[in-house]
């Protein structure tokens, strides 16, 4: 922070000289910080469109001739849309089980009384203070005796198994303040619990069902770990598997790489745009609200 | 709330009374409604998180490749093995690097661009559009993106001779000492976004009066931001500290795309050495004792943080921030 530009503030002749110099320094730091961001992935994007022996002579070239082969190749070859489709069941899938199980439960721990319940409430939380990591070698061993290795499933059911106590402590206090005036009329009109539940309660949560859902999706695609760990079948890879596939595969060929780098960049890319508001809400209500 | 929740409970409790088999089935069939509400969250949290948690612990006992019956009990033997181990008290030392530097370095920068993006300026939406985007792209793609452009010769060295600071090329992955620093550079690059978001939804929380009452009694920008928006900002800023610490201690993709732990160990971390270990080399036992360690390393930095340093904020606000 360099300093705060305030109205009320003199108006002094080199006063004013300061506040333009200080301007023009906080646009050029902020212009800096952008530039960082942005050139390492329009590298990415641009070398795509060259070849490799351009792109080994003048690594910051811009492409000339532009040159669509390395991307073409990638979208016809099929690896790349097999990557794509198994990131996509994964995500969808782990989506929607997260969404019902935990607003299932999240439900239960919120509009019912019963022995025990703060105790199965405090389990999840307990979740919290564990990550994947811990755990990840004896789940090898479970998937393994289950039968889940290199099963889109055991990606799935660990995933969400590990995101459940997010999402219920993000579900609970939104289930509780839904007023119970409204469940006692639903149920004089002869709502059972499960209409209540889904016909009522669920509509009402959209916007926590959905920033429930968003962060899901974004946790599932860019998921490294677990699926390293599961998936060893090249064919049932997720894309960022596929991607360090692809690194491994064509060492010499750093165009072809970086256009498939840019490639997967894309569907992430596009989900962030249409749902920015919902991740970044999302993300800021988690650390803020109580 | 608690109180509707009783009443509708003392409702329950008044029909029972009125017809006690009546009741009696009714309860049981909430039972039964609660029990299938609760149960496939709580089936998939046991069997895939708590068992995997609590065999981690048992399987650490042994000496054990994960084929053989586990027979061989060696009691506190991996956890010797690994205090014995430089390669893994190295990586503890590496994932104790990148949290210092986390939170000496990246969150202060993180808190710096959500001061100035708090502030009203054209183009401040397309810069936090930007600023937060490498945390939606994958580790790997970010990982192979960054190994690129860091490899010798490659664009990064280009533009460093280019504007005359040719001198300050470096192997940035391939030398020993400085291969940490490059990856802590690469893991912020990511990651700052997060926290800067963190950042800005607690910003928002300031109401503008504070700021504007602080104004007319004659504070300047720099006692305005010293004696209220960074004290008011105490608790995001304690919960972004919090996970950026526990995000440190659990660091693997990037490391793992970029130099495996290389080079000779000099980049390995907790997480990445227990993978070579326990799945590479298939000492299984010895792994699960690393992760173990990493476990508890974790829960006791959770715990004495909540202890002393969220202790003085809102009750709840601990629970929530695992987004």
């Amino acid at each position: 922070m360099t300093t705060e530009i305030r109205p009320g503030s003199t108006h002094t002749p080199a006063s004013r000289a300061w506040r333009a110099i200080n301007r023009v320094l906080f646009y050029a730091i902020l212009m800096f910080v952008a530039a960082l961001v942005i050139v390492p992935m329009l590298y990415a994007v641009l070398s795509g469109f060259r070849s490799t022996g351009a792109l080994a002579a003048a690594p910051l070239g811009l492409p000339d001739p532009w040159i669509t082969s390395n991307y073409t190749e990638i979208l016809t070859s099929g690896s790349f849309w097999q990557a794509f489709g198994n990131s996509a069941l994964i995500a969808i899938l782990s989506t929607i089980l997260t969404l019902v199980t935990s607003s299932a439960a999240a439900y239960a721990l919120a509009r019912f009384q019963f022995r025990g319940r703060n105790a199965v409430f405090n389990l999840f939380t307990l979740g919290l203070l564990f990550p994947l990591s811990v755990a990840i070698l004896p789940l090898f061993l479970l998937l393994h005796t289950l039968n889940l290795l290199d099963n889109p499933w055991g990606v799935i059911l660990p995933s969400v198994a590990f995101g459940l106590p997010t999402s219920i402590i993000i579900l609970r206090p939104f289930f509780r303040s839904i007023p119970s005036e409204i469940e006692d009329a639903a149920a004089m009109d002869g709502c059972t619990h499960f209409g209540f539940y889904w016909r009522i309660l669920l509509p009402m949560s959209r916007p926590a069902l959905s920033t429930i859902g968003v962060l899901a999706v974004v946790a599932s695609w860019n998921a490294f770990l677990l699926p390293l760990v599961v998936l060893s079948n090249p064919e049932t890879h997720t894309l960022p598997l596929a991607v360090r596939d692809f690194n491994a595969q064509y060492t010499q060929d750093t165009a072809r790489v970086l256009a498939f780098a840019t490639l997967s960049m894309i569907p992430a890319l596009l989900f962030y745009i249409a749902a920015e508001r919902q991740i970044i809400a999302g993300l800021g209500s988690g650390a803020v609200k109580g | 709330m608690a109180s509707n929740i009783a009443a509708t409970d003392r409702l329950a409790a008044g029909v029972r009374q009125d017809d006690g088999s009546a009741g009696r089935r009714r309860s049981l069939r909430q039972s039964a409604e609660i029990a299938l509400f609760l149960l496939p969250a709580l089936l998939l949290f046991i069997v895939f998180v708590l068992i995997p948690l609590v065999e981690a612990v048992y399987y650490s006992g042994f000496k054990w490749n994960g084929l053989e019956p586990l027979t061989n009990w060696i009691g506190l033997g991996n956890y010797q093995r690994a205090l014995d181990d430089q390669f893994f008290t190295g990586a503890i030392a590496h994932n104790v690097f990148l949290l210092v530097l986390s939170l000496g370095v990246q969150q202060p920068i993180a808190l710096a661009l959500a001061l100035a993006l708090s502030r009203g300026f054209r183009g401040r939406t397309f810069m936090r559009l930007v600023f937060f985007t490498p945390y939606v792209i994958s580790e790997a793609t970010i990982g192979v993106i960054w190994l690129l452009v860091l490899q010798p010769n490659g664009p990064l060295d280009q533009i460093l001779g280019a504007v005359g600071l040719g001198q300050f090329i470096q192997l940035w992955l391939a030398d020993r000492s400085l291969v940490m620093t490059t990856l802590f550079v690469v893991i912020s690059w990511q990651y700052f976004g997060f926290s800067m978001i963190l950042y800005l939804a607690g910003l928002t929380q300031i109401p503008h009066e504070v700021r504007e009452a602080a104004s007319i009694d004659g504070a300047n920008g720099a006692q305005a931001l010293r004696y209220i928006t960074l004290p008011l900002l105490g608790p995001t800023i304690r919960v972004a500290v919090f996970l950026s610490a526990i995000g440190s201690l659990q660091v693997f993709g990037l490391v793992f795309i970029m130099t495996s732990g290389g080079p000779f160990h000099a980049s390995d971390t907790m997480v990445t050495w227990m993978i070579e270990q326990g799945l590479t080399r298939t000492a299984l036992g010895y792994g699960a004792a690393m992760a173990v360690i990493l476990g508890a390393i974790g829960l006791v930095f959770s715990l004495l943080y909540q202890r002393f340093v969220l202790r003085r904020d809102i009750e709840g606000s601990v629970t929530s921030f695992a987004g």
